[in-house]
């Protein structure tokens, strides 16, 4: 009974209920509970110091799988498939290259085979691969792009030397993002289409028409033109003017295959720009390019690559997919600079036969001990001749950074100078105005002088010029020599009509050894058919 | 911080509760200094002048004078005694000071008046007895209260009781129990000697309908209730061999499926109340243990986190089935809700210590069917003569005949010790009990330490009107865990070579080698490890530290008694630790050299509940009112810790530390619940619910579930009246909304925000000469939200011939919206092709009968039965965001490298079995042979076919208890019907590839390779799809009661139970009764034969 008096005595009247009235208040901001060590879109875009390491994710996009080396994947999180195979340059090279007449892959499954043989579907996985990478590059880039715009900047107080640092980011990621839709416009034409304006969400993004696509693309790329610093401003690696305008070319080059109409002056307009500018010059030597340190050797001829670290940037797509799997047979891993071969793509009889059987042309890197020319059997790593252009080798003939041999420090040439050089050559041969054709030839006999070592591999201009069925071929054949196995083949095919039709054919074309053409409507990828679930509203490609 | 419960306060939550609990009084303070109405004679003015009167006298005048009653015994005040004295306006108390305290007699007012009672306890008499029931049979646990007086106990276990200390004179017994009718005994106790009362009968409440039922936040009378609630208490719980809570109702409860994952010690069950309602959301009831919702996420470190919950400590077990019993838990009600309360001392209980002993024996019976070691060697010759295998394969045949599952099973003994004591300190009733579990798993090594300790507190003050229930568990658990992956392996391993090798290699066990090392020393990484090594150099322990207790307050206000104020504050804290170590010696981990990982994990779940309670009663209307507050609170901790070699190194040296598991969710809710009855016959029942959950947006966090239900008892109707066949009868209908916010398991705690995580270092981005570190958005939906389940359910309850025959009917229908599934999305849209969002929708239908009958009821033998049954119809209605017919679904059921054999899709029970219709020759399936389903010439994905979903489509229960005299007898059958299982382990090993790996070294096959002969799996075949339906003797209980045996009043009862005894089945795996429909490494269930002694005194 004691107790009841403290409570007679006790004065607090309504305490109980001020108390729950005020807790009640208090506790519903116990609701906004938010991670206590990621970080959420407005702290991560309130502090600058971070922009960079988003930006850093955009570019890695292109070459990584995920936010650790395995067990993260950016896409198909819990889907059981390999991050490294549905990394984007490893999706983007399979479709761009096993296809055509430079490269096949032994590893029998069905939907590399089909590649291999070009019999695909809709439901084929590496297409689906490709397409969710390109998107959530796109997306990704698209939220960097809407959190970083001057008003949001200047909502969360950045100005000054941050903000102007920002802005360049912002513009890289535009680049980035005008990449990344670049490749869809190749590959798929048309496609979904979101911008910075469409926050993510589950909602079916409306499908852009190629040609629309096109406009987009080329609208992108000239705003940041000048908002992008020059090769001398930012770091290699990064995105700079140079590398805007020799995207331009590139997709004013293919202007016809996506919109139907030429833009060759245009090509050479943003060609000459890149050529103009001092910063570029040649790799002393070819095979330099394609080594593991090439990012020193040929940074002057690299105008945008993907970077390789076999310590920091560790995939098993990229590079590393690039070099290990060009090895087998009787071929060492340790004179690549790895630790095992993944005995999986080897090139169909067309690309060595491009190049003089005398020799002379140092760009024909081929493995051919144990190699037969001809492919019996696609499966069989050792039908087909091996290439070993690329190598996780220095230039002075010392293994990459990782011990274990496993990734590769060998960057990826997107765009380099010797591509745009044949790209400003071809323009003029097809047309366009604004250049001159001994420009043309001068810059084509500087690549092929310096595969050669020397002038004996020179052209003549009449070489140059001759046009078979309309089209200027000595640029098919030349790129091919000059960029194998570097992501341009399938385009270059398609540009040139050669890609399913009967007038030019390699072993295994429409799943005959001798070749055979094939339907036209395979010039376009499929849109996945999971999209076309997932989406309604879109419209599949002709003939899928 | 202006927040009602100081956050300093939940962190260390004894301490800020015992602080809050102050303050509540504190702050009451007002409310509870009315003086209280009992108080008030006390005061009245007296005065009076007696010379030599008898006490008697005098109290006779007072009581005229103060308008009061004393209630006194005369032994008490003497006959002859006679005082004198004069009172001139004093208040009656100093009157009655003046005259008792000579006398040394105390007064105390109560409501009707004062009680005298002797100042010292004079022990004056006692009285016993034993209460039975119809049948003879003692009455344990039953209530016995001297009326007027706080003196009281419960029966024994026999039914016997006795109470000390009584005054002389006429009394009267009141004797309650819950299902029986309270019996009123009046005795007379002579000094100095005992009354013994010798048989008192009590009989079962016709209707059982004063019989109080928990339900959420109270108790309701069983005939109010208007939704669907089930209750299975102590008498009727599962016997034997009992280590987890939901093992006690198992086969018990109409629309509830209990099933077990395994037999190892401490294991989950699957609980499915009513099918599952969600795909990727949880599942599982609410949990909710004397009034504290529990975690249900898993503890790490500990198999099952209820089972750290010492099933001797509770009382009833009540599932909430049907909205309108759940929408009071609102957002986390859609899978039923289950209600645990514990035993609790009664007021005015004697002490009383209850010493439980069980000790158990279990064995595996049966094992999976692989071939001897002659059977494989003979096989494998065959298949080399008949080409099916090089003839190289020959070479890794070995000369043992090794039984691998012999060697890697045991028997296990379990020994369960408890021990209670319950009393009534004065106003408080206590209870106290420590239980000691000590259960070694079939499978070597496995072993559970749990030591449990609970305290539960009731004291009563203020005549009643202040009610405080302090309970508080505590579990101490040590985990041995036996690494399940021998049990697979015991399957695959090559029964023809030795366990031990007879060198000291890999600590002496028989290991497959590399092939690459030609010396022999290095395990060879794709073969399976030895099993036996397996177990014994694997050491991993966990500790696991769990406490769950809550303080209730309520208070019935003393100028408005209808009112009640209730406040709930608890609390569900955790605290595990575990390590795993594999010597560098063992193959286990031979190439890390060795593995010594630490994991660590602190829980700290926190609770207030506030609510306010009004009952009135006017005329033939009653009306009761309650609403309510919550906060519910959950938040934990685990640190990062490096993984090691076993020597202490760093496995991996360049491995950077980071980020501990750090994580946190709110739940807010207001809820209020309006009953009404008319006459007791029509009933109406209205509830709301408004839940916030911190892991959704600002925009969608809040969810509003109402329920309402109406009932109507015909029973009170004219004509059923005076009806002597029925006795019960009432119709019930109601609908309402639940939902489910448990998605933590597939999207974490902030599913909403886009998240930014830190890219590790080996995947950075280089920029120069600059390395930088990659920062990433994750996928998320803002638009996030509630899953919503609608239920609509009508039912019947009936009793019929006084109750004997009772129970209940139901039939239901549950649709779930916006259910939450991780599902694909355009692309474009967001950050990953598939995104939890909500989409689609799903639906159970069902019918749940549930019958109690009282066969016999006489004075030497009773016996009473129930059954139960349930048949649910689980479908998919809606999956995508638009409509697709050639969508084949959502594919899941993995049975092991992403091979999926069931299909989530629209038109189908979630989780159909999705496989191609295999094709026969001759009976004999022909490999690779398939129905061409829809005869477009190709096998492909669009030939497989749905077949029944996992789900059984009728459970079956029937339980059985009779009494002869001393002795009894209870069993358990339990019975699904139309489950179907898919037999991976012939699947996985029946053909001639598992034999022949093509690689250096070779594993055992099944039986069934010599039906099928196929030469490579065949996994997508519906021939490994079988008809599991099985009948299970779940228990029987055999008990024989010896009475006061050891002493007077005390009480000794043995059993002898055992569980799991037979299956019938026409599955051939080894066992049917599979909660995902796959059969797969299965920890068998043993057999378990327990020695149970209980003793109370």
């Amino acid at each position: 009974m004691k107790s009841f008096s403290i409570l007679r005595r006790s004065g607090h009247t309504l305490a109980l209920a001020a108390l729950l009235s005020g807790g009640l208040a208090a506790c519903t901001k116990d609701l906004d509970r938010s991670p206590f060590y990621d970080l959420n879109t407005e702290s991560v875009y309130r502090d600058p110091a971070n922009h960079i390491q988003v930006l850093a994710k955009l570019y890695a996009g292109f070459n990584l799988g995920g936010q650790t080396t395995t067990g993260t994947p950016d896409v198909f999180a819990g889907a059981g498939l390999d991050e490294g195979e549905t990394s984007y340059l490893r999706a983007y090279w399979y479709l761009q290259e096993l296809v055509t007449d430079e490269a096949v892959v032994a590893w029998n499954s069905v939907p590399l085979q089909e590649l291999n043989t070009l019999k695909w579907s809709s439901s084929n996985d590496l297409m689906r691969y490709s397409y969710t990478r390109i998107f959530y590059e796109v997306t990704a880039c698209n939220e960097f792009i809407r959190e970083t715009s001057d008003s949001k900047l200047s909502d969360r107080g950045i100005a000054g030397a941050d903000a102007e640092n920002t802005r360049r980011y912002r513009a890289e990621a535009r680049f980035l993002r005008a990449l990344a839709y670049s490749h869809a416009l190749d590959l798929y034409g048309n496609v979904p289409f979101v911008t910075e304006a469409d926050a993510p969400s589950k909602n079916q993004p409306r499908q852009i028409l190629r040609a629309d696509l096109f406009a987009y693309v080329e609208s992108e790329l000239k705003a940041i033109e000048t908002l992008l610093g020059t090769s001398q401003q930012v770091a290699y690696g990064r995105a700079t003017q140079g590398a805007a305008q020799a995207l331009l070319a590139k997709i004013y080059l293919n202007a016809k295959t996506y919109t139907g109409t030429e833009r060759n002056t245009d090509c050479i307009t943003y060609a000459s720009k890149v050529l103009t500018n001092n910063a570029y010059s040649l790799a002393p030597e070819y095979r330099l390019l394609f080594l593991a340190d090439n990012g020193q050797t040929s940074a002057s001829e690299i105008i945008f690559p993907i970077t390789s670290d076999g310590r920091v940037s560790q995939t098993y797509g990229g590079t590393t997919y690039l070099i290990h799997a060009a090895v087998g047979g009787r071929m060492i891993g340790g004179n690549f600079g790895i630790n095992n071969g993944w005995a999986g793509n080897r090139t169909r009889k067309n690309l060595p036969q491009l190049f003089p059987a005398a020799g002379g042309d140092s760009r024909a890197m081929f493995f051919t001990v144990g190699q037969t020319l001809e492919i019996n059997d696609l499966t069989l790593f050792t039908d087909g001749y091996g290439v070993t252009k690329w190598k996780n080798k220095t230039s002075t003939n010392a293994n990459g950074g990782d011990p274990t041999g496993t990734f590769v420090d060998t960057d990826f040439p997107v765009l380099r100078l010797a591509d745009v050089m044949l790209m400003y050559a071809e323009a003029v041969v097809r047309g366009g105005s604004g250049g001159d054709q001994n420009t043309a030839l001068n810059y084509v006999n500087a690549v092929r002088r310096r595969a050669y070592t020397d002038n004996s591999g020179d052209i003549t201009l009449a070489t140059m010029t001759q046009l078979t069925n309309g089209q200027p071929e000595f640029f098919l054949a030349e790129r091919g020599r000059e960029l194998y196995w570097e992501c341009t083949r399938r385009t270059d095919l398609v540009r040139f009509g050669k890609f399913t039709t009967n007038d030019y054919l390699w072993p295994w074309k429409g799943g005959v050894k001798a070749g055979q053409g094939v339907s036209d409507n395979l010039n376009l990828y499929p849109i996945p058919s999971t999209d076309i679930v997932a989406n309604p509203t879109l419209v599949q490609n002709p003939g899928y | 911080m202006r927040h009602f419960l100081q956050s300093s306060h939940f962190q260390r939550p004894p301490k800020g509760l015992l602080t809050l609990g102050l303050s509540f009084l504190l702050c009451s303070g007002p409310a509870l200094a009315h003086v209280s109405a009992a108080q008030l004679p006390l005061q009245q003015p007296i005065t009076m002048q007696v010379q030599a009167e008898t006490v008697r006298t005098v109290l006779t005048s007072l009581e005229k004078q103060a308008g009061v009653r004393f209630f006194y015994s005369k032994q008490l005040i003497g006959a002859n005694r006679r005082v004198s004295m004069v009172a001139l306006n004093k208040p009656l108390a100093e009157v009655l000071h003046e005259l008792l305290d000579p006398l040394q007699i105390n007064f105390e007012a109560v409501e009707d008046g004062i009680v005298l009672t002797p100042a010292a306890a004079v022990a004056n008499g006692s009285v016993s007895g034993r209460v039975v029931d119809e049948g003879g049979n003692g009455l344990p646990g039953v209530t016995v209260l001297v009326e007027g007086t706080t003196i009281g106990n419960a029966t024994n276990a026999d039914g016997s009781f006795s109470l000390q200390n009584l005054p002389a004179g006429p009394h009267t017994l009141v004797i309650s129990f819950i299902g029986y009718g309270t019996v009123r005994q009046p005795f007379n106790v002579v000094d100095g000697q005992d009354t013994n009362l010798s048989s008192i009968t009590m009989a079962e409440s016709a209707t059982q309908l004063s019989e109080a039922v928990v339900v959420g936040y109270g108790t309701a009378r069983r005939q109010d209730v208007t939704g669907s609630i089930t209750t299975v208490s102590s008498r009727d719980f599962v016997k034997g061999q009992v280590t987890s809570p939901e093992q006690l109702v198992q086969g018990k409860i109409a629309g509830v499926q209990i099933t077990a994952a395994g037999g190892a010690p401490g294991e989950v069950s699957t609980i499915r109340i009513r099918g599952g309602s969600s795909l990727n959301a949880s599942n599982d009831p609410l949990i909710v243990i004397d009034g504290v919702p529990v975690d249900n996420s898993g503890i790490n470190g500990a198999g099952s986190a209820l089972a750290l919950v010492n099933p001797n400590d509770i009382e009833t077990f009540t599932v909430l089935k049907d909205a309108s019993a759940t929408a009071i838990y609102g957002s986390r009600a859609s899978n039923g809700v289950i209600l645990i309360t514990t035993k609790k001392g009664t007021e005015g209980e004697k002490i009383r210590v209850n010493v439980n002993s069980q000790v158990s024996r279990s064995e595996n019976y049966g094992q999976v069917d692989v071939l001897s070691g002659d059977q494989y060697r003979d096989l494998v010759n065959r298949a080399i003569a008949e080409g099916k295998m090089p003839a190289a394969r020959a070479a890794f045949l070995g000369t043992a005949n090794t039984n691998w599952q012999k060697e890697i099973y045991q028997t296990a003994w379990t020994t369960d010790n408890s021990v209670s004591v319950t009393g009534s300190a004065k106003h408080m009733p206590y209870r106290v009990s420590l239980g000691y579990l000590d259960q070694d798993g079939t499978l070597k090594t496995g072993n559970l330490k749990r030591n449990t300790a609970s305290v539960g507190l009731s004291p009563r003050l203020f005549d009643n009107h202040l009610r405080i229930d302090i309970n508080a568990k505590g579990t101490w658990a040590d985990y041995r865990f036996a690494d399940q992956g021998a049990i697979g392996g015991a399957v695959r391993f090559d029964p023809t070579q030795p366990v031990y090798s007879g060198n000291s290699k890999f600590d002496g066990y028989y290991e497959w080698t590399d092939p690459a090392d030609p010396t022999g020393n290095t395990p060879y990484s794709l073969a399976d490890r030895n099993p036996v090594g397996l177990l014994n150099s694997k050491r991993d322990r966990s500790t696991v530290l769990r406490s769950i207790g809550n303080v209730q307050f309520d208070y019935k206000l003393h100028f408005l008694p209808d009112l009640h104020v209730n406040l709930n504050l608890g609390y569900d804290r955790s605290r595990s630790s575990g390590t795993v170590f594999i010597p560098a010696t063992s193959a286990v981990a031979f190439t890390a050299q060795g593995l010594s990982s630490n994991y660590r994990q602190e829980k700290d779940n926190k609770l207030l509940e506030f609510y306010l309670n009004y009952t009135k009663q006017i005329g033939d209307h009653r009306l009761e009112a309650l609403a309510g507050y919550s906060y519910q609170d959950f938040y934990t901790y685990s640190p990062f810790y490096f993984s090691r070699t076993a020597a202490g190194t760093l496995l991996d040296p360049t491995a950077q530390a980071q980020n501990p598991g750090k994580t946190q969710y709110t739940l807010l809710s207001f809820y209020g619940r309006v009953n009404y009855s008319f006459k007791d016959k029509f009933l109406a029942t209205l509830t709301s619910r408004n839940d916030a959950s911190s892991r959704f947006s600002p925009e969608t966090r809040w969810g509003w579930f109402p329920a309402a239900s109406v009932a109507w008892r015909l029973k009170q109707e004219d004509f059923l009246a005076s009806s002597s066949v029925v006795s019960e009868l009432k119709l019930r209908g109601s609908y309402g909304i639940t939902g489910q916010q448990d998605i933590a398991g597939v999207a974490g705690d902030y599913p909403y925000l886009a998240r930014y995580t830190l890219g590790a270092s080996s995947v950075a981005q280089i920029f120069g000469n600059d390395t930088i570190r990659t920062l990433r958005a994750a996928a998320y939906d803002r638009k996030l939200k509630w899953e919503e389940t609608a239920t609509y359910d009508v039912g019947i309850d009936f009793g019929f011939f006084e109750n004997r025959l009772n129970g209940s009917l139901d039939v239901y229908l549950r649709k779930t919206n916006d259910l939450l599934a991780v599902t694909p999305i355009s692309t474009g849209s967001n950050f990953t092709p598939t995104l939890l969002t909500n989409i689609g929708n799903l639906e159970n239908r069902g019918i749940e009968l549930n019958l109690n009958y009282n066969i016999l009821r006489n004075s030497k033998l009773n016996w009473s039965v129930n059954f139960n049954a349930t048949a649910n119809r689980n479908k998919i209605t809606k999956l995508l965001q638009v409509e697709d017919p050639t969508y084949l679904g959502t594919q899941v059921g993995d049975i092991g490298n992403f091979r999926l054999v069931q299909v989530n899709s629209v038109g189908y029970a979630a989780n159909s079995f999705f496989l191609y219709q295999q094709q026969y020759e001759n009976g004999k399936p022909v490999e690779g042979k398939y129905v061409d389903q829809n005869g477009d010439g190709q096998i492909n994905e669009r030939d497989r076919v749905r077949s029944e979903s996992t789900a059984p489509k009728l459970i079956l229960g029937f339980s059985s208890n009779l009494n002869y005299g001393k002795a009894s007898l209870a069993f358990t059958l339990r019975s699904n019907l139309g489950n179907s299982v898919y037999n991976n382990v012939d699947a996985d090993r029946g053909h001639y590839a598992a034999v022949n790996t093509g690689l250096n070294f070779e594993n055992n096959t099944v039986p069934d390779i010599y039906a099928t002969q196929f030469l490579n799996t065949q996994w997508q075949s519906d021939y490994y799809l079988y008809n599991a339906s099985f009948l299970r003797l779940q228990n029987v209980t055999l008990g024989y009661d010896f009475g006061s045996l050891v002493r007077a009043g005390s009480t000794l009862r043995l059993t002898l139970a055992a569980q799991n005894l037979v299956v019938a089945t026409f599955y051939h795996g080894i066992d049917p009764e599979r909660a995902n429909g796959i059969d797969n490494n299965f920890y068998p269930l043993p057999r378990t034969v327990t020695l149970g002694l209980n003793l109370g005194f």
